[in-house]
C-alpha cells in the first residue's frame, strides 16, 4: 500500500535493503536442533525455491518467519525494520506476509467465494467485520481473483467439496486476495497431477511478477519450471544457493538430497 | 446465497411462530372463560414464558458454540447473574411489605443483623439501573474471563473445563450468607415489578410477551452477527483458528466480542426468567444447568440459532412432563437424550432438516458429496494446532 510512497526517513531507518533477512537463526525442539544457524536473504520482488531433504528445516523456517515458532537466537527482519521474532502470527500477517500450508488449509464450511472474501486485503478488526466494507464487497472483485485461480465456476460450492488440487489453488487465490509483500508457499504441488502441477507453476510465476515468493518444494521438475534462484537446506542450515543448474550440480547437494 | 439474508426461510417460520404465540397465548388466557378447552391457564403462561427465557439462553449459547466453537459449560452463570440483577431490583421493590417491615433492608438482611444496605445494593431500587446491570454484570464477567482465556489461547476442552469451574466457583460464593445476596435461599417473595404485582394475571401475560419479544430481538441480533463478515470470521475461527490468525485476524478479539454479546444476552434471559418463576437462588449457577443448556442446543441443532430455541423449548417441555410422572428419571433421560442425539442426530433437529432439504435441492442441480461439517472444532483439535 505505502511502498510507492516510502519517504526518505523511513528509507533511512531500514537496517537492510533485503525484504526478508534471516541471520544465524537457531531453533531447538526438545533437544532436537531443527535450525542450526540458518541465514538467508530475499530481495524485494524476488522468487526463491527452497529444496532439501526431510528434516532440513524448511517448514521450521516458515514457522519462524510467520511467528508460529520463536527462534532461540538469531535475527529475522522483514522489510528492513520489523523484527519478526517479537511479533505474533496476526501482526506478521498484517505486515504483509502470507502463508500457504503444506496440507491445504481452507475454511471448509465456507463457500469458495467466502474464503476469498475473508482473505481480501483490508481492515481486519472485529468492528470493521461487523459493519464495515467487507460486508459490501462486489462479487466482481472476488470473481477476478477466482478467475486467476481457475475456480470461478466453483464460487458457490463449499470449500470442503473441492478436490485436493482445487483446494491448493483456492489457498493460493486467498494469498492473492491478501496481496502480501511476501508469500510463503509450502509444497504447493504435493499430490497433484502433472497437468495440475504445470498450471500451478504458471500461476506462481504470474504471482511472482508483483510479489516476493518463497516456494518450498520437493518436485525438481516443478522447481525447474519456476525458473528462479534455488536454496538447498540441510540439517537446519544453507548447504548451497544459486541457479537450479549450479545447485543440482553441487556434489554436496547430490550427496544429501538428489542422490546419485 | 440464500443463507446470508437477515431473515431466511427458517428464521421467518421461527419469528412467525413466536409472533403467533405472543398474540394467541395472551388472548386465550385473557378472553376465554376458565372452563373453556381453549383457555390457557395463567400458570401455563408463566411456564411458556420460562421456556422462552431458556430459548434465549440457548440462542446466546449457540452464538458462541455453534458459530465460534466455544463450548461454554458455564453459560448458566451469565443467566444467573442477569437473574440476580433483576432479583435485587425486585427485592428493593418489596419495601416495608417484608415480614420484618424494614423499609430499606430485605428480610434476609434483617435476619442476618445487617445494619445498612451493602454498597453493591445501591441503585438497584431504580429500574433503569437494574436493567443496565442485567447486561453489564454478565457482560463484564465474560469480557474479563474471555480476555484472559482467549489471549492465552485456551481452547477446546480446557476452555470448557474452566467455564465449568467459573460457574461452580460462583455457585459456592453465592451460597455464602456474607455475600449479602440471600445465601442458600437466594432472593424471593417478590411483590412488584414496575408497580405491577408479579402475581397478577396481567403482569404474567405481559412478562410472557416481553420474553417473546426479547427472544425475537436476541435471535435477530445473533443472526445479524452471524451473517455479517464478522460471523464468517467466527466460523473460520471455529474450523481453523490458526489459519485465521495467519490470515491476519486477531482471533481473540472476535472471540471476546462474541462471548461478551452472548453473555449479555444470557443475562437478559435470566432477568426475564426470575419474575416469572418468582425466585433466584445459587442453584441456578449449578454446573448441571449449564450442561443442560448445551444439550438443548445439541438437540435442536447447533449453528442454526432457530434450532437452539426449538431444542430449549422441546427439552424443557419433556422435562416438565417427565418430572411430573417420574421425578427421579429426568437426569437419566437427559443423559440418554444427549448420547442418542450425538450418535444418531449429530446436527440436531433443525440441522438435519436443513441438510435433507439442501441435499434434495442439490440433487436437482449437481450431484456431489454433502459437506462434512461434523464437529469441526474437534477436527481442529485433532490437527494439534
Amino acid at each position: 500500500m505505502s511502498t510507492a510512497t516510502l519517504t526518505a526517513p523511513a528509507e533511512a531507518s531500514r537496517l537492510t535493503s533485503a525484504l526478508l533477512y534471516l541471520d544465524d537463526i537457531r531453533v531447538t525442539f526438545d533437544g532436537y536442533r531443527a535450525l542450526r544457524g540458518l541465514s538467508l536473504t530475499l530481495a524485494p520482488g524476488e522468487m526463491r525455491a527452497i529444496i532439501g531433504p526431510n528434516g532440513a528445516g524448511k517448514t521450521t523456517m516458515m514457522d519462524v518467519v510467520t511467528g508460529k515458532t520463536r527462534p532461540d537466537t538469531g535475527t529475522a527482519m522483514f522489510d528492513g525494520r520489523h523484527d519478526l521474532t517479537r511479533l505474533d502470527e496476526t501482526a506478521i500477517a498484517g505486515l504483509g506476509i502470507g502463508r500457504k500450508f503444506q496440507k491445504p488449509t481452507v475454511f471448509e464450511s465456507h463457500t469458495v467465494a467466502d474464503n476469498i472474501l475473508l482473505a481480501l486485503k483490508g481492515p481486519r478488526g472485529s468492528a470493521a467485520s461487523l459493519f464495515g466494507w467487507r460486508n459490501r464487497v462486489e462479487a466482481a472483485r472476488i470473481d477476478a481473483i477466482l478467475e486467476t485461480a481457475g475456480l470461478v465456476q466453483h464460487r458457490r460450492r463449499p470449500a470442503a467439496d473441492l478436490s485436493h488440487g482445487q483446494k491448493q489453488w483456492l489457498e493460493i487465490g486467498m494469498l492473492l486476495a491478501q496481496d502480501p509483500k511476501l508469500l510463503l508457499v509450502d509444497e504447493p504441488v504435493a499430490g497433484m497431477t502433472d497437468a495440475e502441477t504445470e498450471a500451478t507453476a504458471t500461476l506462481l510465476r504470474r504471482i511472482a511478477r508483483d510479489h516476493a515468493v518463497v516456494v518450498v518444494e520437493h518436485d525438481m521438475a516443478f522447481v525447474r519450471a519456476l525458473g528462479c534462484r534455488v536454496t538447498c537446506l540441510h540439517e537446519g542450515a544453507v548447504l548451497a544457493e544459486g541457479s537450479i543448474d549450479s545447485v543440482s550440480a553441487d556434489p554436496r547437494v547430490v550427496e544429501v538430497y538428489l542422490g546419485r | 446465497m440464500t443463507g446470508s439474508r437477515l431473515v431466511d426461510g427458517k428464521g421467518a417460520v421461527f419469528l412467525a411462530v413466536l409472533a403467533a404465540a405472543a398474540v394467541l397465548v395472551p388472548v386465550l388466557n385473557l378472553t376465554m372463560p376458565e372452563g373453556s378447552p381453549l383457555h390457557v391457564p395463567t400458570y401455563l403462561v408463566s411456564l411458556l414464558g420460562k421456556y422462552l427465557a431458556y430459548a434465549l439462553l440457548a440462542v446466546s449459547l449457540d452464538l458462541v458454540w455453534g458459530y465460534c466453537g466455544i463450548l461454554s459449560l458455564g453459560h448458566g452463570a451469565f443467566f444467573a447473574l442477569g437473574g440476580y440483577a433483576m432479583g435485587m431490583y425486585l427485592m428493593r421493590q418489596i419495601g416495608p411489605r417484608g415480614v420484618y417491615g424494614n423499609p430499606v433492608l430485605p428480610d434476609f438482611m434483617v435476619f442476618l443483623n445487617y445494619k445498612e444496605l451493602p454498597w453493591y445494593w445501591h441503585g438497584f431500587d431504580i429500574f433503569p439501573f437494574a436493567a443496565v446491570m442485567v447486561l453489564v454484570l454478565p457482560g463484564l464477567l465474560s469480557f474479563v474471563f474471555g480476555w484472559l482465556a482467549f489471549r492465552s489461547r485456551v481452547t477446546g476442552v480446557y476452555l470448557s473445563i474452566i467455564t465449568q469451574a467459573m460457574t461452580f466457583a460462583l455457585m459456592l460464593a453465592f451460597f455464602r450468607n456474607d455475600m449479602g445476596l440471600g445465601g442458600n435461599n437466594g432472593l424471593t417473595d417478590f411483590k412488584d415489578v414496575l408497580g405491577f404485582s408479579v402475581q397478577a394475571q396481567g403482569t404474567r401475560v405481559a412478562l410472557f410477551v416481553l420474553t417473546a419479544l426479547a427472544l425475537a430481538l436476541g435471535y435477530l441480533v445473533a443472526r445479524a452477527m452471524t451473517v455479517s463478515a464478522f460471523g464468517k470470521v467466527l466460523v473460520a475461527i471455529r474450523d481453523a483458528e490458526s489459519r485465521t490468525r495467519f490470515l491476519g485476524y486477531r482471533t481473540e478479539h472476535f472471540k471476546v466480542v462474541a462471548f461478551t454479546v452472548s453473555a449479555a444476552m444470557a443475562g437478559v434471559a435470566g432477568a426475564l426468567y426470575v419474575p416469572q418463576v418468582g425466585i433466584i437462588n445459587p442453584s441456578e449457577f449449578a454446573p448441571a444447568n449449564s450442561i443442560e443448556a448445551v444439550i438443548w442446543v445439541a438437540v435442536g441443532g447447533r449453528g442454526t440459532l432457530v434450532g437452539a430455541a426449538l431444542g430449549a423449548v422441546l427439552v424443557n417441555y419433556a422435562k416438565t412432563m417427565l418430572t411430573g410422572v417420574l421425578p427421579d428419571a429426568w437426569l437419566f433421560a437427559l443423559g440418554a437424550l444427549f448420547v442418542l442425539v450425538t450418535l444418531f442426530l449429530p446436527r440436531g433437529i433443525v440441522g438435519t432438516l436443513i441438510e435433507r432439504l439442501g441435499s434434495r435441492r442439490a440433487k436437482a442441480r449437481l450431484p456431489g458429496p454433502a459437506p462434512d461439517a461434523l464437529a469441526p472444532e474437534l477436527a481442529e483439535e485433532g490437527r494439534g494446532s
